[in-house]
Order: C-alpha cells, then structure tokens, then sequence
C-alpha cells in the first residue's frame, strides 16, 4: 500500500504549513498540561502561590516530593497501588489466557455454551447498584484486597482477543505434543503460552495501566486499602469540604484551599509509571485494538 | 461471533458421554472455576434487578426473593417523579450528546489531519504524543484539570481574565467536562478512523489527482464517504451507551458550586441507592439506564439500516 508522504520534487503547500501548526497546537496542549505540573511539584510552594503558570521551576526544590514520602504517610497507599498492579495483573493474564485457550478448542464438549455465557456478559450487565450489593453484603469482600482481584479477574474482550491469536496460529504444534503424551494443560503452558507471547504482552500491559489507574473500587468498596488514585482523589476533596455553596466570595471558594503543590507532587507519583510503560504499550496496543475491532 | 476458523469444520458435534468428560477432564478443570466465576461477578447482578420492583432496605436485603416486598412499579414512579430527576436527566442527556458530537467531530478530524500529514516522523510524534492522556487515570485528569480551569488557574492566567469556568451555576459545566473529555480521548479516538482511512483503496486518490480534484476534494469526496461505515458502526454504539454517562468523571470534576450541573443519572442511583440505603429506587434507574440504552441501540441500528448503511446486528 502506498502511504501518502512527500515525495521528492513535490512542492511543500499553504497546506502543509496549515497542518505543521495545528499538529503542533496538539502537542503544546497535550504537554503542556503535565509540564506545567512537573514545574510546579518541583517549585517552592509560596512561590507557586504567585503565579501557576510556569514550565520551569522559579525556585527548585525537592521539598514537595519529600512531604509526600514522609509526612503525607503515602508510603503504604503506594506499595498498594504496586502491589493490586503486580498482582492483579500476574492473576488476571494467566486466568484469562486459561479461558481463551480452552475457548480456542473447537473439541470441547462445552466450547459453545461457555462461549455465549461470556459473550452475553459484554452487553448487558446488572449495574452499579447489584455489584455493589454484590461485593459488599452477599460476599462480604469490603476492604480486602481480593476485591481489587477478584470481581474483575477475567477480561472477556482479552478473552476473545487471545483466542483469535490462538486460532491464527497452526494447531499443529498442539498435535504434536499430545502424541507425546502431553496433557491439555501442559500443552497450554509449554506451548501455547510462549506462541501467544506478544498478545499476552499486550493484554497485561492494559491490565496492568487500568490496576494502576483504578479508583472507583477503592472509593466504593475499599476505602481502608487506599491507593494513590485514591490519596489523591482526597487531597483533593479536603479542599472541597470547606466549600459553602453560598459563600458570599465565590472565587476563594474554588481556589484550592489544599496545598497544591504537594497535590502536583502526588499527580506526579501517580503519573510516572504510566510514562514509563508508554513506550511499550505503544509498541503493542495499536495491533491490539485494530485485532479487537475486525474481530468482534 | 462471526470469527470461525477452518478447523471447525473437521469437528464433528459430539455427543455427551462420562469418557468423553474424563477425556476432558484438564480443560474442564480450566474453564468451570471461571464459569463459576462468571455467574457469580457477572449473573448474579442481572437477577439483582428483581430488587427493582420490590421494596429493598439494609434490613430486607438479608431476606430471600420471596420474603421481600414486592411493590410492582412503584420504584420507578418513585423515581420518575423525583424533583430531582428531570435536571439529572437533562444533565445526562446534554453531556452525552455534547460528548457524542464534538468527541467524534474532532476525532474524525485529526484522523483526517493525520492522513493528509506528509512528513511522517512529525506525523508519528504527533500521534504518539495525543494519546498519552488516554492512559491516565481520572483522578489525575481532575487534578490537572482543576488546577487549569479553577478561578486563578492557569487558563485564568494565561488570557488574564475570570473565566468562571467552574464556578458558575450554569450548563457551561457541560462543555467545560466534553472540553476535558475531548482533549484526553481524541489522539486515542482518531486510531480507529485511520485505520478506517488506511483501508481506502489508494487508487481513488490517484484517479482522483488525475480528474484535477485537489486535497480539499479528494477529503471530502474519498476519504469521508470512506470511512462512512465505521461512523456508522460507532454511532450506533454510542447512541446505545447515551444514558451511560459515568459518575467517576462528573464527580472528579465537580465542585458544590456547578454539582447541579454535573449530576448524571449512574451518580443519582449511587447517591439515592446505596447514600441514601434506598436498594430498590437505586436498581430501579439502574435498570432504566440499561433498558433504554437496548431500546436505543435496536433504533439506531434500524435506522442505520433504513438508510442504507451496515447493520450492526
């Protein structure tokens, strides 16, 4: 396929130009955000206070981050974030690789029936008010940390996107191993599971970034297991509680009371990750997505 | 589940037999715990919504299906004539329809602006660099987004005036939450519509260039009818999802001052339902949220059809 770009000899137009800037407005509004935080996480707070809108630190100082690690007591929200991340993804890859192998296997007895009982689950779902109920009365899983686990342990559109990759590939090899004496499970770990390597790649780095990023579970079912998403969501409401909707000053009532630049701090710890792992979930996701949409 | 493979075919339907099980045994042992898994996570709570029509409190929630009150539609009256459902309705509607349109309107267009991109390094970091916000979490959007827009933020700032952009009572909630959404989804948006655009048969460029059409023509006349299709298949589940506006951004952005204005009906059956212990009246909106948004989805998709578009089911 013959991609459009600019050959030699074809003259640069009006219209280049046009789109050099507005892709250039894209990257400024979309950096600019996260450095403007950066900045103010490394700034002086009381410098700060005279004016947000720098992308270099005024006065540096490491001081906000050094609040966060001491005073703030975000140590335990951290190894937390780290810890449902790990686990939760370890967990999740090997269950949901699990399924869509089985799934794959055209000469299971139940191939069909456990298929659709997957599927169904993709378009209708009971809401917010039964898996409450769900999680916190019926199964009693209010701050524990399976309920970080658990509820959200298989991925049905990981489930599908595995067994497509697994159909792609030649079945001979499975063939092979079964003369061999090889039982189903041996086969999907010695066999099917390096084959499917770069889904599998794929799949735990989405688990991954949404464990890390995940807030409404702690919010509605485990409040005394904070993570970061959550120490952050209340360094933001504590400046929201002393709020009168009828003050009689409405513009000290929207300026952060809280201090923002520790909360800039705290934006800055939750963020890094997922900049780290960007480059990789770049590498795999577009071939993950483009595969989800033909497929389903 | 239109993915079939060849291998199918050379299995013939088999019949149930203990042997064959046995035989099975290792890829029974692989799929039931997560079978089981399903009907308890993923089940169970559609036959929760049996709580719609019956009277359920803390109290009565420990009482089996039958011991309940069962109240008929009286929790959807209930809700339905709630002062405060109209202006959540409203809320719900506007935000989506505003999301609906200026989140697929300017995805198309920077996939469009992308496909027309003729230096390709520039192009790629462009790209890269618009769906980074994809992979943050909302809070941190929040946190980033109230220290731009809050009065004395760095918008305030930067054109050196008030903008009141979250302190003002008004539906200007709505475009400031589409605003925000538009910017973290669009980079991420636009993939699907490129590849939509790579998939055009080069050729109707080249004949076109021929015909004298020049780059506004051949965008309007080639690229937009050609991805006409994957609009449509995207439209038809958007419309569906219309009601499902999700209570995690509006209440991460929303402030005492403009919570009128943010309100949407998922938060209404969190706040009524498990704030106010009120099961039942919860469920109930619940239910009406996933009710409408089928009732939708076969609409649009019958219209799509009338018009003469791919169907989605």
């Amino acid at each position: 396929m013959k991609k459009n770009r600019l050959h030699k000899g074809q003259r640069v137009t009006a219209f280049d130009y046009i789109l050099i800037i507005y892709f250039l407005f894209i990257i400024v509004t979309t950096i600019y955000p996260f450095l403007n935080v950066l900045a103010i996480s490394l700034n002086d707070p009381i410098d700060t206070m005279r004016n947000v809108n720098f992308i270099i630190p005024r006065k540096f100082t490491l001081a906000n981050y050094q609040y966060v690690f001491s005073k703030n007591n975000l140590l335990f929200p951290f190894l937390m974030s780290i810890a449902r991340t790990v686990v939760g993804t370890v967990t999740g890859v090997i269950c949901t690789a699990m399924v869509a192998y089985v799934l794959s296997r055209k000469d299971f007895y139940f191939n069909k029936l456990f298929t659709l009982l997957f599927i169904i689950t993709m378009y209708v779902g009971g809401g917010l008010i039964p898996e409450y109920l769900l999680i916190t009365r019926t199964l009693d899983m209010s701050n524990k940390f399976s309920v970080y686990i658990i509820p959200g342990l298989v991925g049905v559109f990981n489930i599908i996107l595995i067994r497509s990759y697994i159909e792609g590939v030649s079945i001979s090899l499975q063939e092979a191993a079964k003369i061999d004496g090889a039982n189903d499970f041996i086969i999907w770990l010695k066999i099917i599971m390096p084959i499917c390597k770069p889904v599998i790649a794929t799949v735990a780095l989405f688990g991954a970034v949404g464990q890390w990023n995940s807030f409404m579970d702690t919010y509605l079912y485990a409040r005394n297991l904070s993570t970061l998403q959550y120490e952050l969501y209340k360094i933001m409401e504590s400046a929201k509680i002393k709020i009168d909707p009828h003050a009689a000053n409405i513009e000290q009532v929207t300026r952060s009371v809280s201090p923002l630049s520790v909360r800039m701090a705290i934006t800055i710890v939750a963020t890094a990750p997922i900049v780290i792992v960007y480059p990789f979930l770049q590498k795999y996701f577009i071939g993950g997505i483009t595969l989800g949409a033909v497929k389903d | 589940m239109k993915a079939k493979t060849k291998n199918e075919e050379n299995y013939v339907k088999q019949k149930f037999s203990w042997k064959l099980m046995w035989k099975q045994r290792y890829l029974l042992c692989m799929s039931v715990p997560f079978v089981i898994w399903l009907i308890i996570f993923r089940y169970l709570p559609l036959w929760g919504w049996t709580m719609a029509f019956q009277d359920v409190k803390p109290k009565s929630f420990g009482l089996s299906i039958w011991e309940r009150e069962f109240v008929g539609f009286a929790n959807f009256a209930k809700a339905f004539s709630d002062h405060m459902f109209f202006p959540t309705m409203i809320n719900t509607l506007c935000t989506s329809f505003l999301g609906l349109v200026l989140g697929t309107v300017s995805a198309i267009f920077f996939a469009l602006m992308l496909n027309e991109m003729r230096f390709l390094k520039f192009k790629k970091v462009t790209q890269t660099i618009s769906y980074l916000p994809h992979f943050v979490s909302w809070v941190i959007i929040a946190s980033i987004a109230k220290m731009f827009l809050n009065d004395g933020g760095v918008l305030d700032t930067i054109f050196n005036t008030k903008l009141h952009l979250m302190s003002s009572n008004s539906p200007l909630f709505w475009v400031v939450v589409t605003a925000v959404n538009v910017w973290k989804e669009v980079g991420w948006d636009a993939i699907i519509y490129l590849s939509a655009l790579a998939g055009i048969d080069q050729g109707l460029y080249e004949a076109a260039k021929v015909d004298g059409a020049n780059r506004f023509q051949r965008m309007w006349h080639i690229s937009l009818p050609g991805i006409k299709t994957t609009v449509t298949v995207i439209m038809i589940m958007s419309i569906g999802g219309i009601l499902n506006v999700g209570m995690e951004r509006q209440m991460l952005l929303s402030n005492a001052i403009v919570k009128d204005h943010a309100m949407v009906l998922s938060w209404f059956a969190y706040t009524r339902g498990i704030g106010n212990n009120d099961y039942g009246f919860g469920t109930a909106i619940g239910m009406f949220q996933s009710v409408v948004g089928i009732i939708l989805l076969l609409i649009a998709n019958k219209i799509a059809g009338l018009l003469g578009e791919r169907k989605l089911i």
